[in-house]
């Protein structure tokens, strides 16, 4: 496969802190392989920065394999750049064109607050996953798996359920900053299951709450949820929410 | 759990904007229904007699009182959560994302806002009258004496500006229903497959022949289609 080399220019912002206003800041970088990851770039940006005495651009990262949820960046108007279904430590720079200006902002929502240029505090999904995100088991043995018979296209609605990594890009691509596509998928993951039906209906109730008093919006099923999701959450959990919602606050004592 | 603690969540909000929202489609089927009684080409007969049947029975009198508390309710709803929805990100984006959502399902706002206002001109045309400044009475074959409503929208269709205000706002109730229908089922719970593919076709297909009825009454009488 040909190799290409990009000179590109980069709009970051930059924002020494959450009390700070920030500011888009130009930077050009040369000889950039196509075959680097996004992160990868900015990675030799900052070698620069630092060689140059100034202070390199703060960005969530760890995994860099797709799957922990830790990378973020809204790059030209989408979350985790322009591919389907992809994270930005997966995005990688043939998705560009030499002589592209690239605009890099972080998530924007007053539920997660800026800490430093583009790296954002999402402990807010944190809060809400402590609110019922979780089974209740006894310590002890842990029991046969077998002693538990589970529907097979329950299991399989679950377990994609279960693949949102709570990055955030949700939040960021909905014009409302609605946290309904990673609760939906939290409470649709647990709703399937024997496991989680003993607290199913104090779960979302209380991961609703929880989400409320962290300054998400609502949903209005525009949809730009689902179509940024890295991982393809459908929105159809935020459906299932709602009927899990209504269920439980009817019957609620 | 309190009712007032559910429905005012951000769940709970959404509900109260999917009730009220398929409260207000049946009824487009029934005001939609009863107007195409214009189209028996009988000079009005048989819609003056719909319109007094509506006016003076005790059952439909009800259901308008329903009507107007669910609308002010959708309206009041939709505002509030619009305001609310906005104030949750302080600091815009420079590169809006547009690609991921279809314009009319982020602009239910607006397109709602056009409606309001043609509620205020419709309900000055032909529910003022009707109900509070009077209208023409006219004689059915029956001997029965009614408004003459028909006679009202003949008047009122002839100016052209009316007619394309009221065309504008057909095609801004379209819009809002073909994001609206559907997203009224999601939000009232229903995630399955086989029934959202269902609600989607009949959303679009209820968005487009309902406007369009509601079109063709104005264009009927300026055109004098109908006599």
């Amino acid at each position: 496969m040909a190799h290409n080399n990009l000179n590109l220019k980069l709009k970051v912002w930059r924002q020494k802190n959450a009390n700070t206003t920030g500011a888009f800041v130009k930077y050009d970088v040369n000889d950039i392989s196509d075959e680097m990851s996004f992160l990868e770039m900015l990675d030799v940006l900052n070698e620069k920065l630092i060689v140059t005495g100034e202070e390199p651009i703060a960005f969530d990262h760890d995994c860099r394999e797709g799957i922990c949820g830790m990378c973020s960046l809204y790059i030209d108007g989408k979350p985790h750049g322009p591919w389907e279904a992809n994270t930005t430590c997966q995005l990688h720079m043939r998705a560009f064109k030499d002589g592209d200006t690239i605009t890099i902002e972080p998530w924007r929502s007053n539920a997660f607050p800026i800490v430093k240029d583009l790296t954002v505090d999402r402990g807010a999904f944190d809060r809400i996953i402590q609110a019922g995100g979780y089974v209740s088991v006894n310590t002890g043995n842990a029991v046969d798996g077998n002693s538990l018979p589970i529907n097979k296209d329950n299991a399989d609605a679950s377990f994609a359920a279960a693949m949102c990594i709570g990055c955030g890009a949700c939040v960021a691509a909905c014009k409302n900053s609605s946290a309904m596509l990673f609760l939906s998928a939290k409470v649709s993951h647990l709703a399937l299951l024997p496991q989680g039906e003993p607290e199913r209906k104090s779960r979302v109730l209380n991961m609703v709450a929880q989400m409320d008093k962290e300054g998400f919006g609502s949903c209005t099923n525009t949809g730009a949820c689902e179509a940024a999701c890295p991982k393809e959450i459908s929105i159809a959990n935020i459906a299932r929410l709602n009927k899990e919602y209504l269920r439980a606050g009817l019957t609620a004592e | 759990m309190t009712f007032k603690q559910m429905f005012t969540s951000s769940v709970g909000k959404k509900l109260i904007m999917g009730f009220t929202g398929i409260f207000l489609v049946l009824f487009l089927v029934v005001h939609a229904g009863l107007n195409a009684c214009i189209w028996a080409m009988d000079g009005g007969v048989m819609f003056n007699r719909a319109g007094h049947f509506m006016g003076s029975n005790v059952v439909p009198r009800i259901l308008e009182v329903g009507l107007f508390f669910f609308i002010f309710l959708h309206i009041i709803q939709g505002y509030m959560l619009t305001l609310q929805n906005r104030s949750k990100r302080a600091v815009g984006y420079a590169v809006n994302y547009s690609k991921g959502s279809k314009w009319y399902s982020r602009s239910m706002a607006i397109l709602g806002t056009i409606l309001l206002m043609f509620f205020v001109i419709h309900w000055k045309h032909f529910w003022v009258p009707s109900r509070i400044t009077g209208v023409e009475e006219i004689k059915l074959p029956n001997g029965v004496e009614v408004h003459n409503l028909y006679a009202v929208m003949q008047e009122t269709f002839q100016n052209i500006w009316v007619v394309v205000f009221y065309v504008v706002s057909c095609i801004s109730l379209a819009y809002h229903l073909a994001h609206g229908f559907q997203s009224a089922f999601k939000t009232i719970g229903v995630h399955n497959k086989r029934y959202h593919a269902m609600i989607s076709c009949i959303g679009y297909g209820f968005a487009i022949i309902i406007p369009l009825a509601f079109a063709m009454m104005p264009i009927s009488f300026y055109l004098h289609w109908v006599n």
